[in-house]
């Protein structure tokens, strides 16, 4: 073993019924983020330089929750996080609440290495970064024509999910609400018989209260362990469609989305609660450095043991070189490669 | 072993030369705390109840760093985060930038149980208190003399080390001893330093375990820091086995995860209480600086610090009982 390996994620918890051309649209961008770190490792760039560069791909483009391209707020803004932590000395930094700063990963590596602080939120962050001279736009630059409607679809289904569970309805009559509400929604095949409108209520998977249609996977996250054995990692993320203002996910939150060390790096995506009390990333670090578990081993293990009902997913890097992932999730957008040659993107858990 | 204990901090790292008047006004406040949380737990409140109920007291008083008395932001105002958490099923809630509620804690504990999320800060965080209609005020309510005077001294620490506190210096040695001997925590010398946090663990006589975490954060900090105590894993953890607050250097308590750590050796080496904490302090913090009280479902308790001083006191229903500052208290 030993030599670099690199894993990114674009978010766990997919919509089974996701277009073909959507998941070809995932794939390449998955693969075109590797290629770049894979590029950059070659050229003996650091692990913690690596994540960052990788990331900033990942929140340039608008297709993932990052960045351009982020989840909407129920006001209909955007409010970005990030964090990025160092392995070796587990140097760290992240910030929350962030409007205007076009790449929130690398305000995270500013306030962990300019700041003598380590998490900046909201005005604050953005004076910091303006004050850095950070490359700032303004909010609409991230809120895409996609994003609004998967918002309107959102507020609806608050109210057509309670409503569903609080009424007997006939299939038809669900049927009909789902075809009515369902007019803008590329994801679901418009309904023309009941039993498929039936049929999409009761199988309506749900991540973190929403239907699975509409739940856009939360984050995005690269994981490096480079030639010289250090690992990294970092997550962005514009967080849970139609979140209240000011709400703080797993992402920015050391320990929770994100954690490096000497052993390993990590990076989470899923439900946030579930990814908060659960500790996620840190658990990985903690089975391999209390229990001696290998990193597939220490992955399966947290998944299974501490996400309770909770859903989530993981990607992983080892000071070996060895890369893991793990999700309970349907799907979790990811790549993974490694020096030996390895190289492989996926969406669900068979691939 | 088993029935109830509690243990409170005011914070870690606290000024050698702190004069006795306040150290006794520090006591008292902690012995107060203490047997608000055991007449609590006598009359069978839950843990999670008892913890929200002991730190609201805690920030009410302006003695210690939370709530009013909470250390100023380099701008001169208050910005206060929270943290709360319930061992059984690891329920959490968490505020930050919290600048009109007057209880931090309680408004963590309404968004573990009346919103959708876990952690809310900020303007987003203000709005959801008012819709709840928490008890709101005005930053200036959080805003002691005591602490304005801080922020200038730590201002001017930034600089050259001028401090009321030491006395005026008539010798050379004297000087040379003052400046040498400046014990430092989070870059500011030890006698401007705010300790940061106040915090409550407590296990009931059901052996539920919980913790909370309250603070005015860091004397002089930038707008926008977030600093340990909000944060479930690093200030603040409960589950099953049990609870703990941590306080002292918020970046070294991020990046070891300190209150998580606690927990994480209990449960996979085996260790106990105190020798989990003792464990954590020794190992996860490096150069840093910080202290941990933490609970156990047993209905143990057990602190440990590797700052000069710990405000601290702890009791368990076989009648222990203690408040401390020092290290050989």
């Amino acid at each position: 073993m030993g030599g670099w390996a690199i894993a990114v994620h674009g978010g766990a918890g997919v919509d089974p019924n996701l277009p073909t051309h959507r998941q070809e649209e995932a794939k390449q961008l998955l693969a075109r983020c590797l290629n770049l770190g894979i590029s950059a490792l070659r050229t003996s760039l650091s692990a913690v330089d690596v994540v960052e560069l990788v990331v900033r791909e990942l929140e340039t483009d608008p297709l993932f929750n990052s960045g351009r391209g982020s989840a909407l707020t129920e006001n209909g803004t955007v409010e970005m996080e990030a964090s990025i932590m160092d392995g070796p000395k587990r140097r760290c930094g992240a910030v929350s609440g962030i409007s205007t700063v076009k790449n929130p990963v690398s305000l995270a590596r500013l306030v962990m290495e300019k700041s003598p602080h380590s998490y900046l939120a909201f005005s604050g962050a953005e004076e910091f970064a303006r004050k850095q001279g950070v490359e700032l736009v303004d909010n609409e630059y991230f809120i895409t024509e996609d994003n609004k409607g998967m918002l309107k679809l959102a507020k609806e289904a608050n109210s057509i999910v309670n409503l569903v569970s609080i009424i007997t309805l006939t299939s038809k009559d669900v049927g009909t609400m789902v075809r009515d509400i369902y007019e803008f929604d590329y994801r679901i095949p418009i309904l023309g018989t009941c039993s498929a409108g039936a049929g999409a209520i009761e199988s309506a998977l749900q991540m973190n209260g929403l239907p699975i249609s509409i739940y856009a996977p939360e984050t995005v996250g690269c994981v490096v362990v480079d030639s010289q054995g250090r690992c990294a990692a970092a997550t962005s993320t514009g967080g849970l469609m139609n979140k209240m203002m000011g709400r703080i996910g797993d992402s920015p939150l050391i320990g929770a989305g994100t954690y490096a060390c000497d052993l390993c790096g990590v990076s989470c995506t899923g439900e946030g609660e579930a990814i908060i009390r659960g500790t996620l990333a840190r658990e990985v670090a903690a089975v391999m450095e209390y229990k001696g578990l290998g990193l597939q081993d220490a992955v399966d293990f947290v998944v299974k043991e501490r996400l309770d009902e909770g859903k989530a997913g993981i990607i992983a890097v080892s000071n070996k070189g060895e890369v893991a992932c793990g999700f309970n999730t349907t799907g979790m957008f990811r790549g993974s490669a490694t020096e030996d040659g390895y190289m492989e993107v996926g969406i669900w858990d068979q691939d």
